[in-house]
């Protein structure tokens, strides 16, 4: 049992497994269909009416980040090898210094061997374990459902804005003029009649798988293992154990590089885990605080 | 190569990516570094428009390498045909073929037949008639041959004037240093990809090639893609499982509507449209374009079929099945020649169905100008596109040049039912057609294409009722009684398919297209889709899982012809039909059972022995094909490495010159394909190329191409929200080497020109985009998506207003994908300010009109 099950249990026999993606960014093709089967499925208004979109020059990303009318986002990153960073005896200034020198010169061809990456990642809410949004959200409009998921209830949020900055992922927004936080349900509705989030369906590469969390689990880390295997030594998983600062995503990656990279925190935590001890370390101030104003009034009338 | 498969076919790119996955090498050939580039094992960047030099160079690799797979290049191509004693190269003539003639610009290619096969080609013939020329022999099927295989062969291929030989002569000047000067590939990387090819082609493993538009639209289309099939028969790759050459399609249905053609100059199932002096009579039709021998030896039974599928009853023996209704064509009525006539005000009305001219053709102010002079113009689409709208917005009307009062063409706007609205087939790449249902009925006044020409059909007849004019017999004697549904009408789609399909005078349905007879017993819509609704059933509706059956999975939908998943699929096995190994079966002879087995429907006579060889004389047909003869369609059976008939500008492939280049040719003096079909007016100005004076105004090359989140011109995308945002805006892509140069700065504008016009767009300075060095010396290329007009939610300027009507003469497409131009930063200028701006440039570069 994973720890979110902990909460799943409130729901005694109505419980089901916790469900959750597994994005692998390794195959993911930067086509979007994603965030247009989100958009389409859950209804989401287009930018116009609000902000409207315009040319962000940030590679083929027009959408730049999650937000709550973009609960699916996909994030591309160009990555020019440093000329010469192969060579084992070359420091990675050496090499950036040379490529500066290349590229004065318009030397800046495939000739001179310098190589090019371009990553597409498919970002998504976190659906985390120890979800911060949830625990500020006074109304109880945010909860966790019996999948384990967290998910905004549109007639109850008030708008408060508490788990604005409470998520250490920046998801939740504020929608415009509505007022109203949303954010990706994991397509609760869906969920429910047994089938898959839209933007698992839509994507055609299944960059973007959807499951019980524990085989999602199983099935990353087997394929972390067949890319180390082939040499993609910086491949990595993000948000797929419990012990980073969330307690563990319900929605984690396969990504090929570092977290920062992609835009996402490299070290999350539950921004208010700490938040008994702070209580308590005030509680404690306060107290010796009042032992001592007690004791120098009354000692003073001695 | 000349795909962009991950961005514009994301849907079946998933199979790529299993591939991939499974240890499938991705090797992605192509100017620019793009989604595809991404997911790919190597990524080769090429100057646009050199993919023949590249494959060129590959096929010079293979030979001279001997890396062939001999047997199959022995037994299953033509090979070691010899070739007509009349015929030079292009390495002989300075850069054409034999059969040139400077007068009419034209070849005749009766010189590039097999020696000994006699007479001309058929399809040559067809090109000589009357004032057709060309392509509209298109459909046209191969020579006459005495028996079903080139007259004269050497199976050692070494006599001097095989195809073997006169291919290796061919290619020979195309070295990897070739290579490396001409496309700006380093010959390493080239090496790599024509290693890896090799590596992995033989018994044991199979190689495929994607292409799309990235091959046809260039002034050498068809030749690129010959020179693709060259590769892949002297690598065995053709007719075996994982092997193949796949035309990826524009829409989903861009094949269909090429097999059930929307096209001008063939009938359904490649049949080609008579001509009205060469073919009185329908026996002279089938005399002069079926081949006696191979599947197209039953021309004349197909033919009957169709006109039994069209006119029914009316038609009989007595009446040459109504052979006189169709009708005749007399010369090129392709789009582009259309549109020029158009402009010179020769066309009266034009009915624009499922295209965007304005936006999505090839010099889109050139279609707008055109379109103002019909007296009537129809547009069906889903909303007001820019084709439709051009008298009331379009630039021209900003620049002063047309004036809305002044405009005399009546435009009839009819909304079209998406998609989702209507029920019919897509057929995709491999021939494979797929069923799709009806969601919901179509919004409003919204029709499908199926309703629409349907009620045009009946409201004609109507108004012929009774005519006893000869000429109005074709549309009265019609078979147009098609049951119709639903809220509005609509006719059922099963009825044509049915139609198609094909019935015996019972009325019972077809299976296969060898039922089909030349008495008018039997009528077929369609001969290739002869069997799609076979024992009654919608056979394209299937839908059975790929996890409850074998990997071919038949019960997923109906290819054609006859379900056969994989064409030509005899060449998965050995000449004595054996597979080549046990790891690429496919198909085999049975010999218990005496017939073919395998996961496929065989593409062959199933009872038709390895060994079996024709009669000496009389015959005709597949009982003129050997039983080691794969390529059934043709009249030899044979794989066409040498095209001994059918093309207008060679029997190979020849590295020529886009038409506008910044580079000369090293090979030839013509440096250019002679028979590219151009067409001087000051509206279409070229820029000088080459080292012709004035050429360097226009320095850089230029090329058109699709992004994932837009739809071609833009009509079905910049109209709806969820796609619009997620590109909103035009934009130019550079190297950082040329925003240096020329000071375009990342985010900023930057204006693009050619002698057509100027456009503005966004500047997105990236690494994808890499300077080559060809010849010696760094060329940049800019990378212009198109999908932009003036109307929608989100506008812009489009890509086609810079490009040329310069075509390839086979089939009019015009070369979108490669131009020259010039780029320099800020935003271009406005109304007739424009039309100065690129007078001048005209005038400093002295542009070709």
């Amino acid at each position: 049992m994973s720890p979110a099950s902990l909460e799943v249990r409130t729901y005694g026999p109505d419980a089901e497994p916790r469900m959750g993606f597994f994005t692998d960014t390794s195959i993911c093709i930067g086509c979007k269909a994603c965030e247009v089967a989100c958009k389409e499925w859950n209804q989401i208004p287009d930018r116009f009416g609000s902000h409207p979109p315009s040319y962000t020059g940030n590679s083929y990303d027009n959408t730049i980040d999650l937000g709550a009318d973009t609960w699916r986002h996909v994030a591309f990153v160009e990555q020019r090898a440093p000329l010469g960073a192969d060579a084992a005896a070359v420091s990675l200034v050496e090499a950036a210094a040379r490529g500066a020198l290349a590229e004065e010169a318009g030397l800046q061809t495939y000739q001179e061997g310098d190589g090019l990456r371009w990553l597409m990642a498919s970002d998504v809410c976190k659906h985390c374990t120890h979800a911060a949004c949830l625990e500020v959200c006074p109304t109880g409009a945010l909860f966790r459902t019996e999948f384990g998921t967290v998910v905004v209830q549109e007639d109850v949020c008030n708008g408060c804005g508490y788990c604005v900055p409470a998520c250490p992922f920046g998801v939740l927004d504020k929608r415009r003029p509505d007022g109203r936080v949303w954010k990706c349900t994991l397509c609760y509705d869906r969920l429910r009649d047994d089938k898959e989030p839209a933007c698992a369906q839509a994507c055609p590469t299944d960059s973007i798988q959807f499951g019980e969390l524990d085989e999602l689990r199983s099935r990353a880390h087997e394929r972390l293992g067949q890319m180390r295997a082939a040499g993609q030594d910086e491949a990595r998983l993000y948000l797929a154990g419990e012990d980073d600062g969330i307690g563990g995503a319900g929605a984690f990656f396969l990504l090929l590089d570092e977290p920062e990279v992609y835009g996402l925190p490299p070290d999350p935590v539950d921004t208010v885990r700490d938040i008994g001890g702070i209580w308590a370390a005030a509680g404690a101030g306060a107290l010796a605080l009042g032992g001592m104003i007690a004791a120098a009034v009354l000692g003073g009338r001695r | 190569m000349g795909s962009n498969m991950a961005e514009c076919h994301p849907v079946g790119f998933q199979w790529v990516v299993e591939a991939k996955e499974r240890g499938a090498k991705v090797i992605h050939v192509d100017p620019r570094f793009t989604r595809t580039s991404a997911m790919a094992d190597l990524h080769v960047p090429l100057r646009a428009g050199t993919d023949i030099a590249f494959l060129g160079g590959i096929i010079n690799h293979i030979l001279e390498n001997g890396r062939e797979f001999r047997e199959y290049v022995r037994h299953y191509t033509n090979a070691p045909a010899i070739i007509d004693k009349g015929f030079e190269d292009t390495e002989d003539l300075d850069g054409f073929f034999s059969g040139w003639d400077p007068e009419s610009g034209n070849y005749d290619p009766s010189s590039w037949g097999y020696a000994g096969a006699g007479g001309e080609p058929t399809a040559g013939k067809s090109e000589q008639t009357a004032d057709v020329s060309g392509e509209q022999a298109h459909g046209a099927h191969g020579m006459t041959l005495k028996k079903g295989e080139p007259p004269k062969q050497d199976m050692d291929l070494e006599h001097e004037r095989c195809v073997f030989q006169l291919l290796k002569r061919h290619y020979r000047r195309y070295t990897p240093e070739f290579v490396e000067q001409v496309c700006g590939v380093p010959r390493e990387l080239f090496l790599e990809v024509a290693e890896t090819l090799c590596e992995n082609s033989g018994r044991e493993r199979t190689g495929a090639v994607c292409y799309a538009v990235g091959w046809t639209q260039h002034t050498v289309g068809v030749q690129n893609i010959r020179a693709a099939a060259i590769v892949q028969l002297l690598l065995g790759n053709m007719g075996r499982p994982g092997g193949g050459i796949l035309a990826l399609r524009g829409h989903a249905n861009i094949q269909g509507s090429t097999d059930i053609p929307t096209l001008y100059n063939i009938l359904p199932g490649y049949i080609p449209m008579p001509h009205p002096q060469s073919h009185p009579d329908l026996s002279t039709f089938i005399s002069e374009n079926g081949p006696e021998t191979g599947a197209w030896g039953d021309l004349d039974a197909y033919m009957t079929s169709l006109l039994k599928a069209w006119w029914g009853d009316a038609a009989t023996k007595d009446n040459d099945y109504c052979f006189d209704y169709l009708p005749r064509i007399d010369g090129d009525h392709s789009h582009y020649e259309t549109m020029v006539r158009m402009l010179d005000g020769e066309v009266k009305g034009f009915f624009v169905v499922g295209e965007n001219p304005a936006v999505g053709s090839a010099n889109a102010k050139l279609q707008r100008l055109a379109m103002a002079k019909l007296d009537w113009l129809v547009v069906r689409d889903t909303n007001e596109i820019e084709s439709a709208s051009f008298w009331y917005d379009s630039p021209e009307i900003e620049s002063g040049e047309l004036r809305t009062e002044e405009i005399q063409t009546e435009v009839f706007f009819l909304p079209a039912a998406a998609h989702t609205e209507k029920e019919g087939t897509f057929t995709n790449t491999q021939r494979l057609l797929q069923w799709h249902f009806k969601a919901l009925e179509p919004p409003g006044d919204c029709r499908s294409e199926l309703q629409w020409v349907f009620d045009l059909g009946n409201r004609v007849r109507r108004k012929l009722a009774g005519s006893t004019d000869p000429k109005d017999r074709p549309l009265l004697d019609l078979t147009w009684d098609y049951p119709t549904q639903g809220p509005h009408g609509e006719p059922e789609a099963e009825a044509v398919l049915q139609e198609i399909g094909g019935r015996d005078s019972e009325g019972n349905f077809l299976s296969e297209y060898e039922q089909l007879k030349e008495d008018g017993s039997t009528a077929c819509g369609s001969w290739i889709h002869c069997g799609i609704y076979a024992d009654g059933v919608n056979q394209a509706a299937r839908k059975e899982s790929r996890v409850t059956q074998n990997w071919v999975a038949r019960k997923w939908g109906w290819a054609w012809p006859k379900d056969t998943r994989l064409l030509y699929n005899r060449a998965s096995a050995d000449p004595e039909g054996k597979p080549w190994s046990e790891r690429k079966a496919y198909v085999w002879w049975d010999e218990e059972k005496g017939e073919w087995a395998g996961h496929d429907h065989p593409d062959f006579k199933l009872d038709k022995a390895p060994d079996y060889t024709p009669p000496r004389r009389g015959a005709k047909g597949m009982a003129a094909i050997r039983g080691t003869a794969p390529f059934i369609l043709h009249p030899d059976g044979l794989g066409w490495i040498w095209a001994p008939t059918g093309l207008v500008d060679g029997p190979l492939p020849t590295h020529y010159e886009p038409h506008e280049s910044p580079f000369v040719n090293p090979l030839h003096a013509q440096g250019t394909n002679p028979t590219r079909q151009t067409f001087r007016r000051p509206v279409n100005a070229y820029n000088p190329s080459g080292d012709a004076p004035g050429a360097d105004v226009f320095p850089f090359v230029m090329t058109t191409y699709r992004l994932t989140e837009h739809h071609t011109a833009g009509g079905m995308s910049r109209s709806v929200g969820y796609l619009a945002e997620l590109q909103p805006e035009a934009f130019v892509e550079v190297s950082p080497a040329l925003a240096r140069e020329r000071g375009l700065e990342h985010g900023g504008y930057a204006t693009i020109v050619t002698s057509r016009s100027a456009i503005e767009a966004r500047v997105m300075v990236t690494d994808r985009m890499k300077p080559l060095v060809v010849h010696g010396r760094q060329i940049h290329q800019v990378g212009i998506p198109y999908h932009w007009g003036n109307r929608g939610i989100v506008k812009g300027d489009g890509a086609n207003e810079l490009t040329s009507l310069a075509l390839d003469l086979n089939v009019h497409i015009a070369e979108y994908k490669t131009a020259t131009c010039d780029i320099q930063p800020g935003r271009r200028p406005r109304g007739e300010a424009l039309t100065r701006y690129v007078e001048e440039y005209r005038r400093r570069a002295g542009s070709i009109t």
